[in-house]
């Protein structure tokens, strides 16, 4: 189990070393995800199978799709096709695409080999991260949803057209 | 059953925060250097659930999830204002923005 959480640490490094050096921002973005899904491998390791899921789900889901969806915006032009074109060329995801199927790979090896997938005694699972959540830190999970709609609002009110033009 | 040390765990959460530093004072991008702060954060969350793995209890897990809320509502705050810098100055380099009207 040991090998596997080296094995995905260092993928971890090497995709966000070069996530930072891409010069385009949606190579940067694959090579992010490939990041974030190593680190997902990892908390699984670790035996914290909750945060790995929130991982996968929230961060490489939600939060680099909004990543996407700016850049995406960003990019709409005349020129906008060919750019398409260029980064469907297999140069531009075969890193990536290898980088995820080396860690699918290792989530396979462990799942098979352990069946409670996580190693032995280790294990926080969701049911005490739960009982923790709503239990001592609920004010903070309050303050989080206060949080999260403090964030709405303020991407809505700067994210329209026109505001606060001088 | 061989169990991850903490230092190992700590040291790699240290080498991802510490590239997502040099991304924030390399790249001048306004993207890549959200991008590079959204890094940092996850190298923190990392280092708490090491921590919480370590110690087997749940509060590590915890901070986790209030990290995550916290990058979750701060990328959007950033996005959108990083869409208000490009309808004003078409640039996403941080050097037009560089100057204050004061």
């Amino acid at each position: 189990m040991t090998i596997v959480f080296y094995i995905s640490a260092a993928l971890a490094i090497v995709a966000t070393l070069l996530a930072i050096t891409r010069a385009n921002a949606v190579h940067a973005l694959l090579y992010f995800i490939c990041s974030l899904l190593a680190t997902g491998v990892m908390f699984f390791v670790l035996g914290a199978p909750f945060v790995a899921a929130l991982v996968v789900i929230v961060n490489a889901g939600a939060i680099i799709v909004l990543f996407v969806f700016v850049v995406m915006m960003l990019n709409v032009g005349p020129d906008s096709a060919d750019r398409e074109r260029a980064s469907l060329r297999p140069r531009a995801w075969i890193g990536p695409a290898l980088i995820s199927v080396l860690l699918i790979v290792e989530l396979a090896h462990s799942v098979l080999r352990h069946q409670t997938g996580t190693t032995a005694g280790a294990a926080v699972d969701a049911k005490q991260v739960g009982m923790a959540l709503f239990g001592p830190y609920l004010l903070g999970v309050e303050l989080a949803s206060m949080l999260l709609l403090a964030g709405l609002l303020g991407a809505y009110h700067l994210g329209r057209e026109g505001t606060g033009r001088s | 059953m061989a169990v991850v040390p903490a230092e190992i765990g700590l040291i790699v959460a240290g080498l991802l925060f510490c590239v997502g530093l040099a991304g924030v004072l390399v790249r001048r991008n306004i993207i890549f250097i959200l991008l590079s702060l959204e890094i940092m954060l996850n190298a923190c969350g990392l280092a708490f659930v090491v921590a919480g793995a370590h110690w087997r209890q749940p509060d590590g897990q915890v901070m986790y999830f209030f990290i995550l809320t916290m990058a979750a509502a701060e990328t959007a705050v950033g996005l959108s204002l990083i869409l208000q810098m490009y309808r004003r100055f078409s640039s996403l380099d941080t050097h037009a923005i560089n100057k204050m009207r004061g």
